[in-house]
Order: structure tokens, then C-alpha cells, then sequence
């Protein structure tokens, strides 16, 4: 069946919270409204307010609260607008819900989702287009995953559900309206994912440029690895896909400079060096905020031309 | 010329006969003082290097924990903050596990990953221990979220200072309490200084209860230096969260005699208003008025401080013969699996 990216991310929500009674969403506008991206629509009525619980703008305060809910014995779905707004509720994802079950030696993990939408590409400027996926991906503690297929908007959140560790759950704007087929029963949270094989080159991506990557693709013979899991990283199949391909392109939303794009770049040094025949490139966000105009914007994204010219210069 | 006068002078030393029961006085009395003990034995083990990390003491505001955790029952659960030695105690952890933690021995409350400030047990549902000011007060919104939700009746008491006030995460959690009225006690414990900066420098209105009011909150206040009446107003406190009607705030005046932590030079208070606070210390006072309606003889005081003191010293040895976790270890406990 064929559903879009939107679809399927109400399907999985609607399937955990009908799976688990001890599941239960909270966030801005998630009731009443419906969901910001209407992702949570009729569900209030479905579920009732204590399970679809709206709460005031006040992020750290409710991040926090599913924090200790997730300790309580409860599972909660934290759902933070969008990543611009998470920097609001850092303190509690990464110095309570990160750390405690370490400084608790043990004792106390705290299996909490949030999701949270994230990236650039719709004219919305520079403070609600950020792509922070790097900086959750820094830190021991989280499970950071990244939905780029229909499969994974639909099978990653229950995935998330069914272990006990805190879990930071990006979604995608840009590819709501991107429809697939469902061909997966269940998604492995812990596993990136060859998306296309290819002989010439790897593309190693994740989120909305999944879509953009497996175009460029197609023009250069091109194998495409979804990280999916952003922490911790998969990197088997990308060495594997190296030693076919011998070179690699990495494509990052996030700005270049300390991005999952460099930590990639990295540890492809560090295990599969003597595999490569050219140096390994990065397409990544410009080094800028993101500009509203339409066309400076476009500029300033990973691009389907950026990628090929990316992949075409390790034959140069 | 005369000395200018204090910024926070103490009140009247707490007087009058103690309306309790003389078993539970004692009790009261006892807590205090394993309190006290356990802390100065914490300052000179720091002196000694056995104890490392930010190190703060509880000295002085002992009759807190005593009084509040009176009013907590089994299923309840508590969360606290780096100056949590003497909570974690009193809601059950063994001295002896707080101490190896501190050591930062396998044997300690977290394994010796925490330390000082990040004392946890499940056992007591103690959770914690955070350093992060204010940390808790969501965490312990999202607990009493969780009871309620499960339909539990549990009070979830969440202990902090004055300085957390100025945190967004206060303003928040007592919004979120109050609206979803939600089973929490907010244990305020207002010792007038935040690290070095005196409230009057810190706080546009100081009047702590006025600010949980503004969400609606039902407010209590207490002299936190005497025991007897935070027992009482925290029993009352606790009564009005079990009956389900909602958070409370309650706000206990006290007073730290020790720094901030052992790294603090203490230049921001006058030297006389430590001492003039001191002369109403809630172990004393408590014990003299104890002694006064003939509930207490001095060798029954003597006992119960050797009885503290002994306690102690078994605490420390078994920290002492504790052991290190191996270093092949590291890495676990970051993940379940």
C-alpha cells in the first residue's frame, strides 16, 4: 500500500499508543490542534486528553516531565515542535535523561521518546530551519534515529517504544508529503540501511537528503547508505560498500564544521582508510544561517548537483 | 564606629513546649544529629582527600530533612539536590552506602558514578541527587505525572533551594503542577543565599510563596530551623497532595552554616550573621527545649550522639574497605542493552 511520509508517521503513533497503554503523547498542540503537522489528528478524541496531552510552551519543563514520567513507569512521547525549539529542553534531554541512568549506576533508565521534526527547505529563515541532529549524536546516554523512508516514519517509534533508553526521534518536514510503499513489518532502531546499490561510489546520508541523495544516484552508479541510526553509528555496511566502491561522498543537513558528516569522515579514516582511493568529500549545510530568499536558501542546502559534482571530483 | 547591621539577621530561637509525642521528639533529635555527624565527618575526609568533587554540607539546615521526610511514606518518591547527603539518609539509604559513594567505591548508593552530588536508590525511590539547579523540579512534575496517571497514591516530594526560583524549569514545573494538579510537594529550602548571591541581590520579590501563589498553588511557610514545626507543616503539606487536590509549595526558612561547597571562601556573609544564626541551631534548641518539658537528660542526649557517632565511624570503615570497580568496566551502564 501506498501512504505518504505523514500518513505513515500517524500510523505508527496511532499503533504505539493503541499497543501499550502505559504510552502516551504530550506536546504543544498535539490534542485539540491536532498536531502541528496534523501528524497527531483525531487522536485526542481517539484517546482521550490524559494520553494526548497538550502542554503549555514551555519545552524544558515538558521534556522534563517525561523524564521523570519515563521513570515512573510510564512510556512517554515527548513531541518538541520542531529542533529550533529543542535547545529549550537540552538541559533535560542531555543532563537528566542522557546521564541518569549512569550516575544512577544503573539503577534508573529512563525509556523516553521525543520526537521532533527538524531541517530546512521551506522559506522559514534562519531560526526555524536549524538541523541539530549532530549535537544529540555527541552525547553517550541517547539513541538518536532519523526517519527518511515511509518504512521508518511508520516502524521507528515503535521501535524507540520497546527498549528502555531515552530516544531522540527526528522527523521530516521536507518529506511529509513523499509517499512509499510500506514494506516493512518492523524497523531495526539500531541499523543504517543500503537504500540503493551502486558500483562507482558511496553516498552516505541521512534524513531529508536521503531523497536528494538516491537522485544524484542515479546519475553516478552510486550505492546509498540511510545512517538511520545517528547514535550509535553502523558504520559495517559503509565499510563494507567501500571496499566495492573505494570512494565516498557524505551528505550532512547540518552545517559542516562539527557535523555527524565529519564524525563519518573520521572513523571511515580510522577503519577503512587503506579501502579508499580518493579522499572522502562532504556536501553539508554552508556555513551560514539559513537566508530566507528562496534561491540563497537553495544555496545554502545540500543540493542533488552538489552531490554529483561532489562524487564526480574523486574521479577528477 | 558601629558594625553595619546584618543583611539576614536570624529570628527568635524556636521555644515552647514541643507537642509531640516523646518517642517521635527523640526521633527527630537523632536524625538531626546522624545528620550532623555524617557531615562533619564528610569535611574532614575531604580535608583528608578521601573525598573528592564538589563537596556541599547540609550543616546548619538539618532540620529539613528530618521534619519533611516524617511526612513521606513508603511508596512516595523523593527528589533532591547536590546538597542531598543528608535527604538520602533520612529517607533510608544507609550511611554506609552514601559514605562508600562518596569514596567513589563499587560498594556506594551509585556505584560510584555519582558521588557527592548524585546520590540515587531505587530501594527508597530516591531519585537523585542532580546538580543542575532546578534540575529536578520537571523530573519530579513528570513523577507525579506518571502516579497519577497509574491511578497510585504517592506524594512525589521535590527538595530544593531558594536559588532555583530564578530558573525558567521552576516557573514551568509549578505551571505544569498546578494545571494537570499533579501530586507534588515543593520542598523549598530557602537558606537566603544562592551559591554567594544573597536573595535581596538576586530576586525581585523575595517573598517565595507569592511566586507559587501566582500559579494558584496552595502555599505554606515554616521556620525550617525548628523541627517540630516543619514536621507538622510538612505532614499538612503532604495531607492536602494525598487528599488529590493538587501541588503544594512549601517554603522552609533556614540557614547554612558551612560555604557553599569546600571551594567556597565565604567573603559574601557577615561573619556575626553565621554566628547569630548559629545561636538558634536546630539541634541545640530542639534539644534544650526537650530537656526543659523533661523529655531529654543529657545522657540521653550523649547517647544518641554516640550512637550517631558510632554509626559514623562504621559508615567510614566500610567505605574504607570498600573497592574499585575495575576499569574495564567504563563504559557500562550508559545503555540498557
Amino acid at each position: 500500500m501506498t501512504i505518504t511520509y505523514r500518513e505513515a508517521l500517524r500510523q505508527g503513533l496511532y499503533e504505539a499508543l493503541e499497543k501499550d497503554e502505559r504510552a502516551f503523547l504530550m506536546g504543544e498542540d498535539v490534542g485539540k490542534y491536532g498536531g502541528t503537522y496534523a501528524v497527531s489528528k483525531g487522536m485526542l478524541e481517539k484517546f482521550g486528553p490524559e494520553r494526548v496531552r497538550d502542554a503549555p510552551l514551555s519545552e524544558l519543563g515538558f521534556v522534563g516531565a517525561g523524564v521523570g514520567a519515563a521513570l515512573g513507569g510510564m512510556k512517554p512521547i515527548v513531541e518538541v515542535m520542531t529542533v529550533n525549539f529543542i535547545m529549550l529542553a537540552l538541559d533535560q534531554i542531555v543532563n537528566t535523561a542522557a546521564m541518569l541512568r549512569h550516575m544512577s549506576g544503573g539503577q534508573f533508565s529512563v525509556p523516553l521518546v521525543v520526537r521532533t521534526s527538524s531541517g530546512a527547505g521551506r522559506q522559514l529563515a534562519a531560526q526555524h530551519s536549524q538541523a541539530f541532529e549532530a549535537w544529540f549524536a555527541h552525547v553517550p546516554g541517547l539513541r538518536v534515529v532519523a526517519a527518511a523512508t515511509v518504512d521508518d516514519a511508520r516502524g521507528l517509534l515503535g521501535a524507540a517504544l520497546a527498549q528502555d533508553d531515552p530516544v531522540v526521534l527526528f522527523e521530516y518536514p521536507a518529506l511529509f508529503e513523499m509517499k512509499g510503499e510500506i514494506a516493512e513489518k518492523s524497523v531495526d532502531l539500531r541499523s543504517s540501511k543500503i537504500r540503493r546499490q551502486g558500483g562507482r561510489v558511496t553516498l552516505v546520508t541521512y534524513g531529508a537528503c536521503l531523497p536528494k541523495a538516491l537522485k544524484a544516484a542515479e546519475e553516478i552508479d552510486a550505492e546509498v547508505i540511510d545512517l538511520r541510526s545517528l547514535r550509535p553509528l553502523d558504520m559495517q555496511p559503509i565499510l563494507e560498500s567501500l571496499r566495492k566502491t573505494r570512494r565516498a561522498v557524505v551528505v550532512d543537513e547540518g552545517w559542516k564544521t562539527c557535523s555527524l558528516a565529519a564524525e563519518i569522515v573520521a572513523r571511515i579514516m580510522e577503519q577503512g582508510f587503506y579501502d579508499l582511493d580518493a579522499p572522502v568529500a562532504r556536501v553539508c549545510r554552508e556555513e551560514v544561517p539559513i537566508p530566507y530568499a528562496r534561491h540563497l536558501e537553495e544555496a545554502a542546502l545540500p543540493q542533488v548537483d552538489k552531490i554529483v559534482a561532489a562524487a564526480k571530483g574523486l574521479f577528477a | 564606629m558601629s558594625a553595619p547591621p546584618l543583611g539576614h539577621p536570624a529570628p527568635p530561637p524556636p521555644a515552647g513546649r514541643v507537642a509531640l509525642a516523646r518517642d517521635e521528639s527523640l526521633r527527630l533529635l537523632a536524625d538531626m544529629v546522624r545528620v550532623r555527624r555524617m557531615e562533619e565527618k564528610c569535611a574532614e575526609l575531604y580535608g583528608a582527600g578521601k573525598i573528592r568533587g564538589f563537596l556541599h554540607l547540609y550543616i546548619g539546615e538539618e532540620a529539613v530533612a528530618a521534619g519533611a521526610m516524617r511526612a513521606l511514606e513508603p511508596q512516595d518518591n523523593v527528589v533532591a539536590t547536590y546538597r542531598e547527603h543528608g535527604h538520602a539518609l533520612l529517607r533510608g539509604v544507609p550511611m554506609r552506602a552514601i559514605m562508600a559513594e562518596m569514596y567513589g567505591k563499587r560498594e556506594g548508593c551509585s556505584h560510584g558514578r555519582g558521588g557527592s552530588m548524585h546520590l540515587f536508590d531505587a530501594k527508597t525511590r530516591f531519585y537523585g541527587g542532580n546538580a543542575i539547579v532546578a534540575g529536578g523540579l520537571p523530573l519530579a512534575v513528570g513523577l507525579a505525572l506518571s502516579k497519577k496517571m497509574q491511578k497510585q497514591s504517592a506524594v512525589t516530594a521535590c527538595f530544593f533551594g531558594e536559588g532555583a526560583v530564578a530558573e525558567g524549569a521552576f516557573h514551568e514545573s509549578m505551571n505544569l503542577a498546578q494545571l494537570w494538579r499533579l501530586p507534588v510537594a515543593f520542598f523549598c529550602e530557602n537558606n537566603l543565599y544562592a551559591m554567594g548571591s544573597d536573595i535581596d541581590r538576586t530576586e525581585a520579590q523575595t517573598d517565595l510563596c507569592l511566586k507559587a501563589a501566582g500559579y494558584g498553588m496552595t502555599t505554606l511557610r515554616v521556620d525550617g530551623m525548628d523541627v517540630a514545626a516543619v514536621r507538622d507543616m510538612s505532614a499538612k503539606a503532604c495531607s492536602h497532595v494525598r487528599a488529590g487536590n493538587g501541588p503544594v509549595f512549601v517554603e522552609f526558612r533556614t540557614y547554612r552554616y558551612r560555604p557553599h561547597s569546600m571551594f567556597d571562601p565565604d567573603l559574601y556573609r557577615d561573619k556575626r550573621e553565621i554566628e547569630q544564626w548559629k545561636t538558634r541551631g536546630p539541634i541545640h534548641t530542639f534539644s534544650a527545649r526537650l530537656k526543659a518539658q523533661a523529655d531529654l537528660t543529657e545522657d540521653a542526649f550523649l547517647e544518641i550522639d554516640r550512637a550517631a557517632m558510632q554509626e559514623v565511624d562504621e559508615a567510614v570503615a566500610f567505605a574504607e574497605a570498600g573497592s574499585w570497580e575495575p576499569v574495564g568496566d567504563l563504559t557500562r551502564d550508559v545503555y540498557t542493552s
